[in-house]
């Protein structure tokens, strides 16, 4: 790109910019990169600039530079949700296309700086990830790099089932953390300070052993308060009778990348959605040539349409923000008797939703049945060879959406026993919702649970309508 | 609110990682070697240099749903009605899948990867060589290997002696500036080694391959002897210049034949072991003295021998292995079958009861085409090399 056009896309990033305030959006400073497709790959497969190195990046990486070189896809943009906000530009762009692209990308922006789902994370996360690739390079170095990669390999197959909401807990942990926490630094005579504590400590350890003998009698244990937990992740890290403190350390740096990713795997419907309903709206007003007019509604039409029998989320979401600034501004008779909606409230309601909503709420309280009509959505399932279509009731067509969306689209998985068979086996339990689990990918991940928790584990789910637990005891998989 | 422009020239980091994936991709071939060996896609190659492989283990497992069990949305035209097929499994195009999450509803079991077949050879024959190798009195088959023999004022860089051009360096400097320091280098200090090919005569080889194509060699018996044939001729032209190779096709009759006949020709009738047997041991007579040759024959049938011939193929193998290093035959069983199930007068049980020099004799039975990547380990196993 040469200066001339760094300096057109300036002057139109101002133009856009004003107009998206005018329009009430709020998006964070966005910093505009303009690189090669090596680098705007490297960031799309990594998701973030500056990660950790894993095999699984380079395949995503290969994968999707190869499609980039066949010319079968192509990325425009990359926006990363930090304050301030940077974003990716492809070199080869053109003027028209970066415009829209910007216009897409504060859109994204506003969208992280406002959405609730997202107020917990990390703006400073690429800071927060390249001190992490610090670290497990530095774990690589000592403890060698085929060590870490494997370990990595297990981390990397739980790493979706953490929980969202796990903020919440971390306050209460700060909170009963803080009396101990008061202490100064660790110091050489504390021993001395702690004679009486150490003391009493030990008169506790002597009684203990004498109500052990009792205990063993009646062999009845308690079962651990905190479970179930659905915070795989966090309970192995916190838990595991084996791991060392540096595979404690990166489970810990997973986990968190997690946390900020999570917000954006339960809103993609929305914030895409959401900035391809901005990036129409600001490209209208902008001035516009009549050639550039018609290679933006090309442009346009593609990020929108729908792929053959594929849903397209970037189309449902912004045909959904569409429909709900149409019925809020002019709603009908009934709606105006029954909700009480005044009409003309179109702007204020979306920009209500983008604050408060994620996708599965999105869905079940916007897609309405003329939507689905619209839209020809449908409900596929394979019947003996052939997906076929089997329902296009529009409740069912929204609840099946929303139950695939259910968390973040993978089962729910939670440990309910930390010491089963009172050995300190390690029990998972599917909460099986009429889907069945892929048994021989969860066979894989067995092993993967059993060589982060030391012990034998258990997964019990339900195949073909019947109970079914896995155990894996680091030899063999057994089943009943 | 800025745009900017800077050099990531330097920036490898998804290179570095498409690296290890690599590497994964490598090991993991390693581990499935006795599945790729026998793959169609590279027996059949026709020269291809790279070939798509099947590979289970870089799948990144994770806890999933199973996709034939799930109910998926998806999007028609305008026109969908309950009933319509959109898709046969297998090439079914589900929900889209958006970007940045990993694809958690792909049908697919195997990764697909595309891989170097000079770099699979390199793998599977890491650990092959011909067995009870021996000198012989006439030498036949060249082994280049470079000598470094002379040093020379000109050359390539590459070639560049430090040790002499730093001493020439320093005798100049004692003789123009009268002390002896190393510096100032000028082009006259340089030296440079050079080399001559030295050509090695190691001991001659002939390999006798031998292969059933009687009427009841069928598509799969005559695919195994096929693949194991081709990583033999490739092993054998890859690691000795010059080993001979004989082919020799049977049915109740033997005939010596061409590689491309051996390899593409079809025939029926019936089956005489010694018919082969016999073929061989007048081409050792005529063309290869024992000793002046090391001589390997392989043999490849079904085993379904004629009863009356038995005797005189137990007799005539005795007699071939007498004149050679190592005699292997491979019993190529239907497949699936297991090995309990064969047939009565079976040739390799009749070799193990009844040969006399059995030291020499490697029979292999092989069922599945995973058992061709271990007889290949079998026959050319690293063993013998004091004898």
């Amino acid at each position: 790109m040469v200066d001339r056009e760094v300096k057109a896309l300036e002057e139109a990033l101002e133009k856009i910019w004003e107009i998206a305030l005018y329009n009430g959006l709020d998006p964070f400073p966005v910093r505009f990169e303009i690189v090669p497709a090596t680098v705007m790959y490297e960031v799309g497969s990594y998701a973030l600039p500056g990660r950790y190195s894993h095999w699984t990046f380079g395949k995503a990486y290969h994968k999707m530079k190869t499609m980039y070189d066949f010319g079968l896809s192509k990325i425009y943009e990359v926006v990363i949700n930090t304050n301030p906000s940077y974003a990716f530009l492809l070199e080869t762009n053109s003027l028209l296309q970066n415009k829209l692209v910007i216009a897409h990308v504060l859109g994204h922006a506003d969208f992280f700086k406002n959405n609730a789902y997202f107020s917990k994370t990390n703006r400073r996360m690429i800071d927060e990830v390249s001190a992490h690739s610090q670290r497990i390079s530095e774990y690589e170095f000592q403890y060698g790099r085929k060590t870490v990669e494997h370990f990595l390999d297990a981390v990397l197959s739980i790493e979706e089932h953490i929980d969202p909401n796990f903020f919440i807990k971390k306050y209460e942990d700060e909170k009963t953390n803080k009396g101990n926490n008061k202490s100064a630094k660790p110091g050489r005579y504390d021993d001395l300070f702690n004679l009486e504590q150490q003391a009493k400590a030990k008169i506790d350890e002597k009684n203990k052993e004498k109500n052990k003998d009792k205990g063993k009698k009646d062999k009845k244990r308690e079962k651990n308060p905190l479970l179930p937990e659905k915070d795989l992740l966090y309970f192995i890290m916190k838990n595991s009778p084996t791991l060392e403190p540096w595979q404690r350390d990166i489970m810990s740096m997973i986990h968190q990348e997690m946390e900020y990713f999570v917000p954006q795997m339960q809103t993609k419907i929305m914030n895409e959605g959401w900035a391809s309903f901005w990036h129409a709206r600001i490209m209208r007003e902008l001035d516009l040539s009549d050639d550039e007019h018609i290679e933006f509604a090309n442009l346009h039409s593609s990020v929108v349409s729908p792929h053959k029998n594929q849903l397209n989320p970037y189309y449902l979401g912004y045909k959904i923000f569409e429909d709900i600034e149409k019925r809020w501004d002019s709603p009908t008779e009934e709606e105006k008797r029954v909700f009480g909606r005044k009409g003309g409230e179109g702007r204020a309601k979306i920009f209500e939703v983008r604050e408060l909503d994620n996708d599965i709420s999105f869905l079940r309280n916007y897609l309405t049945r003329e939507l689905c009509e619209e839209l020809d959505l449908f409900v596929f399932e394979l019947q003996d060879d052939e997906w076929t279509i089997s329902e296009k009731k529009w409740e069912k067509v929204r609840d099946t959406l929303v139950a695939n969306m259910t968390n973040f689209g993978c089962p729910y998985i939670e440990v309910t026993d930390d010491d089963y068979n009172g050995n300190r086996e390690l029990y998972l339990n599917h909460r099986y919702e009429g889907v069945e689990l892929d048994l021989k990918y969860a066979r894989k991940v067995l092993e993967y649970v059993q060589q982060l928790w030391g012990r034998t584990v258990h997964l019990e789910t339900v195949n073909d309508d019947d109970s079914k637990i896995l155990h894996y005891d680091g030899e063999e998989h057994k089943e009943d | 609110m800025s745009v900017q422009r800077n050099d990531w020239s330097l920036q490898r980091k998804g290179i570095i990682d498409q690296e290890r994936h690599k590497e994964r991709v490598r090991d993991a071939i390693k581990k499935n070697l006795g599945s790729i060996v026998s793959n169609e896609s590279i027996i059949l190659s026709d020269g291809k240099k790279t070939v798509k492989v099947p590979m289970r283990s870089l799948d990144e497992y994770k806890f999933r749903y199973d996709h034939q069990k799930k109910k998926q949305v998806g999007q028609g035209d305008g026109n969908s009605k309950v009933g319509d097929v959109i898709a046969r499994e297998g090439s079914k195009q589900g929900q889209g899948q958006g970007k940045g999450q990993a694809g958690n509803n792909s049908g697919q079991d195997f990764y697909e990867t595309e891989v170097d077949i000079d770099e699979i050879a390199a793998l599977i024959f890491e650990d092959l060589s011909l067995p009870y190798l021996k000198e012989k009195a006439k030498q036949e088959v060249p082994a280049k290997t470079t000598k470094f023999t002379e040093i020379r004022r000109s050359g390539v860089m590459s070639n560049l002696d430090k040790r002499r051009s730093i001493l020439e360096n320093i005798r100049r400097n004692a003789r123009e500036a009268g002390s002896a320091k190393i510096g100032n280098f000028k082009k006259e200090d340089l030296r440079f080694k050079t080399w001559e090919e030295d050509i090695r005569y190691e001991s001659n080889a002939v390999v006798i391959s031998m292969m059933d194509v009687s009427g009841s060699m069928g598509e799969f018996k005559k695919y195994i002897a096929r693949s194991f044939y081709f990583w033999m001729v490739r092993f054998l032209k890859t690691k000795y210049d010059n080993v001979k190779i004989v082919f020799i096709s049977h049915h109740t009759e033997a005939k010596e034949v061409n590689e491309e006949q051996f390899f593409t020709q079809g025939e029926s009738g019936g089956t005489v072991v010694s018919s082969a047997y016999k073929l061989a041991l007048e081409i050792i007579k005529e063309r290869f003295p024992p000793k002046d040759w090391n001589i390997y024959p392989f043999h490849f049938s079904d085993g379904d021998n004629y009863y009356s011939d038995n005797d005189e193929a137990v007799r005539l193998a005795d007699e071939l292995i007498k004149t050679c290093n190592l005699f292997g035959y491979g019993e190529i069983g239907e497949e699936g079958a297991s090995s309990y199930r064969r047939s009565s007068g079976a040739l390799l049980s009749l070799y193990k009861d009844h040969l006399k020099n059995k030291d020499r004799f490697i029979g292999v039975r092989i069922d599945d085409k995973e058992d061709v990547y271990p007889a290949l380990k079998e026959f050319f196993g690293k063993r013998g090399e004091k004898v």
